[in-house]
């Protein structure tokens, strides 16, 4: 067991410096730098130009930025915004908790929701209710969320009124951000309804960032689930007369969540990829935002420093939902 | 008890029914939905508006804009001498200006000249250790040439600085009132220096204007209270907090559910709906801007005077007004807007008209039209709504007098760029007037300097007869004088067409019925001292 | 014939993937024949009928059964000129990708060591990366436009051909016959397209039919950031980002666009499920 996990952890190292390159290169690559941006109509003289690429270092040869880049880096420094000025690890963990939050909620939504789903299809196999959601999970799973977000806050925002249209919460309340989780922040605050406000601002966004993860893991559920029942252990199980429901729950799902953990391992890249549609459409201040906003303002320091957390973030859950796999599955730990 | 109850509301707001409009908790508090995210607290370092609004409460400045007027009054400067050479400022402060405080810090004294020399030093000289705190570039203060015009900024006594300028120039006194010529407070400086958090100036900002910040949640909320120490008429409100939402339909949807009380930049579409609305009020104004399609003057078939005129006939104004500006904006027949002063009334624009157009077009040498590229910014600008739109337009328009045109577009720092460097065919592009003089339009965008590669104008034109018109009109001093020199270059511009001129906006402003007492400010800000809520 | 048969037998079982396949052929009729099909051209714009609603709200009329847009073009028309537009984003994707990808998994497979070692760190670094943020950096080196934003998701979707490619290709190389081959001398390129390339097809058709839907998903997505087709071109998802400002006020120039995406995106992956069901036998139940 120690030594597959040294091996992964080995295998991690070169990615971890290709990272770090390919997204040095990558964003000096894009054309413009962060002085372009702000100058605006205006125009900026020649001579002020250069004072201020100077400044910024923008006049170094690029090996040589990338190479302070990479000392700074390896040093656990990650610079800060040209826009803001503050450390962009500082603006990170601002916004961090906003992006966690709201993917932590579309997950839960998904599984609460996925799973049963799944194992009801699974147990009702051939049935319309079957066939039914299936076809519903499949149109899920090839949803542009981009538009599915405007669809809801258009007919349960605009048109019912029902959720507000954007935000963490409404403006009026004052809340401490000690957490940085609004759920928390808010529960604790002194404002009456703050929390109430909270829950209501985060409904659509769950939902919406939530809808391809729960159509993925129904659809995963389901034919795991068909998967094990089929096993001569379940029909052992049914065979010593256990309760349908408690061979369904207790032998199969147990048995059937190992690929679904694997499923939801994999799907935290793809519900950053969605956070960052989802954030932009309702407005909501997290991590994909920034960047998103670091592009247009050709922010280096925040975009290479994100993207660096970001890559940084998948390859830990990657890590450990291979851990947790070949713990669950010694086979392939070889 | 409370903690259950709104548990307990949250649980009901999960099934679908939220609660909307619970904003008006506390009494006085005003929401004012804005457009963006300030870049930090330091009107020096900065350039956009969006900053400028959110530090505006904060800050004073020496000198003030009237609120909703080009004229200035006096800021922590309560009175000022001006020598007979015009080379010499002496600035009398006032005495009962105090400095707001941060969790970390209290003031120990108020304002004095020492806050005043420390302001513009940081700005100024390399030596000062603010100099290159937070990025270092103060674009506006070189933009207005302070490096070049500033001599010298002396204390007299506590209350008392003198400035000294190399030559006379009459707008100094407006460009003091200009945002970045903020005043920040010395002993600030010094303690977060002490402390070794220098950049903390720029965030955690302390002011002696009418509002103190209390929290910024990044890209979400700024809340400010009113600061009891200010020294001019107390805010009629306690609470002011903007709230950031960089959609147009997010904004309205807001105000619509009172969630906020004062709105910026509506979309053009819903203006007649907010017209409607019993419950809002609508200001406006007509902004200080132009919007333009430029020709490169220097790039065939551009040189050619007859394709100019001919593109200005081809192209229906009326349907762009009526599609994308749908009212919030007038068409434009000169570089200047109509409320400046010098404006000629008496041009007149050219008649929408293929066939004239394609006469020219075919006099030109062009009788098939030709190939051409159009550029349209990628951004929304206050002079033009949705540029893409308005080049579909275009482009359709040109198609019907034989000209192909291409749409363009990059980057909005990479199309500026390359624009100013004179690559592209036509370009769509605008201005927004600094300080309310037509020097400010004519020079940087129809002058013969900005016309090189690389320089400010999008037209790179550099026509001698106008040239010579708007350089005399520069160097003399009596307005009505320079008013005539100005009139007689938009008839120039108007026989010569470097461009084909879109419209000036009208900056609209939506609010909820209760609010009294806002002041629309002609130079685009966002301030909140004079309101009030009925 | 009988081979195709049968799997047309296996396939027809399915009856998803049979309305898929209904859809996508009806996509690709309309796409051909967009010319006579559309009412109007799509960048035609009827300045006198701005932002008309569709034929069965008050208001609406025959002339623009799916309503006008805020420049009075015809939203049926755009949306049937988009369909082509959206099928050769698809294939010119897939084909990119698949190309690339199958061209650095052989090589991976035959060189072996370093170059292997090379290829594969490289698929990991942009698999590492969240793919719609990577596909948003490349359009912004390259410049929006809709050939730039293909270009872009290609390279997101690299990592997948290029490891199944080589996945297979390895399995396949450690089988007798190859090894048959070898030793009767056949040169490594005949190798690796004639021998190893056509036992490795299976899966890759699957991969290329499923590609398919995500490449319009994530153009659509690009397009709707602006970072896609530029305008006045009707790619559904740049017709999306057009339509914002407008859709709280009409909301046809928001839906229709979408449910185009929505429908042909689902056709592909029905398709996709049931060719993989098909072809595929140790994952048919």
């Amino acid at each position: 067991m120690l030594r597959f996990l040294l091996r992964r952890v080995t295998l991690i190292i070169p990615t971890f410096i290709g990272v770090t390159l390919a997204s040095f290169l990558l964003i000096h690559a894009v054309p413009g730098d962060p002085i372009e941006v702000r100058v605006g109509e205006h125009g900026i003289a020649p001579e002020r130009l250069a004072i201020l690429r100077h400044e910024f270092g923008l006049d170094q040869p690029l090996w040589k930025q990338f190479a302070d880049y990479e000392v700074q880096v390896a040093s656990g420094h990650l610079g800060a915004s040209t826009v803001t000025h503050q450390p962009v690890w500082d603006e990170f963990l601002t916004l961090f908790p906003a992006t966690v939050e709201l993917s932590v909620c579309a997950l839960i939504f998904a599984l609460v929701i996925g799973l049963p789903l799944g194992v009801i299809a699974a147990v009702k196999r051939g049935t319309a209710f079957d066939y039914g959601l299936m076809g519903v999970s499949v149109t899920g799973a090839s949803m542009p969320i981009f538009w599915w977000g405007l669809m809801m806050i258009l007919v349960f925002s605009v048109s019912l009124g029902w959720t507000p249209v954007a935000g963490r919460i409404g403006d009026a309340f004052f809340v401490e951000p000690w957490s940085g989780f609004m759920l928390i922040d808010s529960w604790f605050s002194d404002d009456d309804g703050a929390f109430a406000s909270a829950v209501s601002h985060l409904i659509l966004p769950t939902i919406v960032l939530g809808t391809i993860p729960l159509a993925t893991i129904a659809r995963m559920t389901r034919s795991a689930m068909l998967e094990v029942l089929g096993d001569d252990f379940i029909r052992t199980a049914r065979a010593k007369g256990l309760s349908p429901l408690r061979v369904v729950i207790v032998h199969a799902l147990r048995n059937a969540l190992i690929p679904v953990v694997t499923v939801i391992g994999l799907q935290v890249g793809a519900l950053l990829g969605g956070a960052i549609l989802t954030e932009t459409i309702f407005a909501w201040p997290g991590v994909g935002h920034w960047l998103i906003e670091a592009i247009q303002r050709r922010d280096y320091p925040v975009l290479q420093g994100g993207t660096l957390l970001i890559a940084v973030l998948v390859m830990a859950v990657n890590l450990g939902v291979d851990v947790t796999y070949g713990f669950l599955n010694p086979r392939i730990r070889k | 008890m409370s903690k259950f109850r709104s548990a307990l509301l949250g649980a009901v707001a999960l099934a679908g029914f939220a609660i909307a409009g619970q904003a008006t908790a506390q009494a006085k508090t005003l929401v004012y939905c804005s457009e963006g995210a300030p870049e930090n607290f330091n009107p020096m370092i900065n350039t956009t508006g969006t900053t400028f609004d959110a530090n505006k409460p904060i800050y004073d400045r020496l000198i003030n804009f009237k609120p909703g007027s080009t004229e200035v009054e006096p800021g922590l400067a309560e009175k000022w001498d001006v020598s007979a050479d015009g080379l010499t400022f002496v600035f009398h402060l006032r005495h009962n200006a105090k400095w707001q405080s941060t969790k970390t810090y209290k003031p120990t004294h108020g304002f004095n000249a020492d806050d005043v020399i420390f302001s513009f030093e940081r700005q100024w000289k390399d030596a000062n250790p603010y100099h290159k705190v937070s990025g270092g570039a103060y674009d506006y203060f070189n933009d207005m040439s302070m490096p070049d015009l500033l001599v010298s900024i002396d204390k007299i006594d506590d209350y008392t600085v003198k400035f000294v300028l190399k030559k006379p120039q009459a707008p100094f006194l407006a460009n003091l009132a200009m945002d970045f010529a903020a005043i920040q407070s010395k002993e600030y400086a010094d303690t977060l220096l002490k402390t070794g958090k220098p950049e903390l100036i720029d965030q955690e900002p302390v002011g002696t204007g009418p509002f103190e910040l209390v929290q910024y949640v990044r890209d979400a909320t700024i809340r400010y209270r009113a600061f009891p120490g200010y020294w001019g008429a107390k805010p009629k409100i306690d609470t002011l907090v903007f709230s950031i939402n960089k959609d147009a339909a997010v904004r309205l949807a807001k105000l619509r559910a009172n969630e906020c009380q004062i709105s910026v930049f509506p979309a053009p579409a819903d203006l007649p709906s907010i017209k409607a609305d019993k419950t809002l009020q609508l200001l406006s104004q007509p902004g200080l801007n132009i919007g333009y399609l430029a020709f490169n003057n220097q790039k065939p078939p551009f040189t050619n005077i007859k394709v100019r005129q001919a593109i200005n006939m081809a192209i229906d104004k009326k349907a762009i007004l009526d599609a994308v500006y749908q009212g919030a904006g007038v068409p434009a027949k000169n570089l200047i807007p109509p409320s400046l002063w010098s404006y000629n009334t008496k041009v007149e624009d050219y008649k929408y008209d293929p066939a004239a157009a394609k006469k020219l077009l075919a006099e030109a040498g062009f009788p098939d039209g030709f190939e051409t590229d159009l550029w349209a910014m990628p951004v929304q600008r206050p002079y033009n709504p949705d540029a893409k739109r308005i080049g579909e337009l275009m482009q359709s328009d040109l198609a019907k007098v034989g000209i192909k045109a291409k749409i363009v577009s990059y980057e909005w720092g990479e199309y500026r760029k390359r624009v100013q460097n004179g690559e592209a065919g036509m370009a769509e592009l605008g201005w927004t007037g600094d300080n309310g003089d037509p020097d400010n339009f004519f020079v940087p965008l129809a002058g013969c300097a900005a016309s090189r590669i690389g320089g400010g104008s999008a037209s790179k034109f550099c026509n001698p007869e106008f040239e010579a018109l708007i350089q005399k009109a520069a160097e003399i001093t009596n307005q009505s004088e320079r008013a005539k020199l100005y009139e007689q270059a938009q008839v120039v511009m108007h026989r010569e067409a470097p461009f084909f001129l879109i419209a000036h906006s009208v900056v609209y402003l939506p609010m909820r019925a209760n609010v009294t007492g806002y002041k629309m400010s002609p130079l685009g800000a966002h301030e909140f001292t004079t309101v009030d809520l009925k | 014939m009988s081979a195709a048969l049968t799997f047309w037998r296996s396939f027809a079982v399915n009856r998803g993937a049979v309305l898929g396949l209904a859809v996508m052929l009806g996509l690709v009729v309309l796409a051909v024949l967009a010319d006579i099909a559309a009412p109007y051209s799509p960048i035609e714009q009827f300045r006198d009928s701005l932002l008309t609603p569709p034929v069965w709200q008050e208001g609406g009329t025959w002339h623009y059964p799916l309503g006008t847009d805020d420049v009075g073009r015809d939203i049926l028309s755009r949306l049937i000129f988009g369909a082509r537009l959206s099928l050769m984003i698809g294939l010119t994707v897939v084909t990119l990708a698949l190309c690339l990808g199958t061209a650095l998994g052989l090589t991976a497979a035959f060189a072996g060591g370093i170059v292997d070692v090379v290829i594969m760190r490289t698929m990991d670094v942009v698999l590492v990366f969240p793919s719609l943020l990577l596909a948003i950096v490349v359009v912004a080196i390259l410049g929006p436009g809709l050939f730039n934003a293909m270009m872009a998701v290609a390279i997101v979707f690299l990592p997948g051909y290029t490891r199944l490619v080589r996945a297979s290709a390895l399995s396949e190389l450690a089988r007798d016959y190859v090894t048959a081959t070898r030793s009767a001398g056949a040169g490594t390129l005949r190798l690796m397209f004639n021998t190893v390339l056509p036992n490795c097809a299976a899966p890759l058709i699957v991969q290329a039919s499923l590609g398919f839907s995500g490449a319009i998903l994530d153009a659509a997505a690009l397009g709707f950031l602006g970072l896609g087709a530029q305008p006045p071109t009707p790619e559904w998802g740049t017709m999306l980002a057009g339509a914002l400002q407008y859709y709280q006020r009409a909301w046809w120039v928001l839906t229709f666009p979408g449910l185009a995406i929505l429908i042909t995106v689902l056709a592909f992956n029905l398709l996709g499920d049931g060719l993989r069901d098909a072809l595929d036998p140790k994952l048919k139940r």
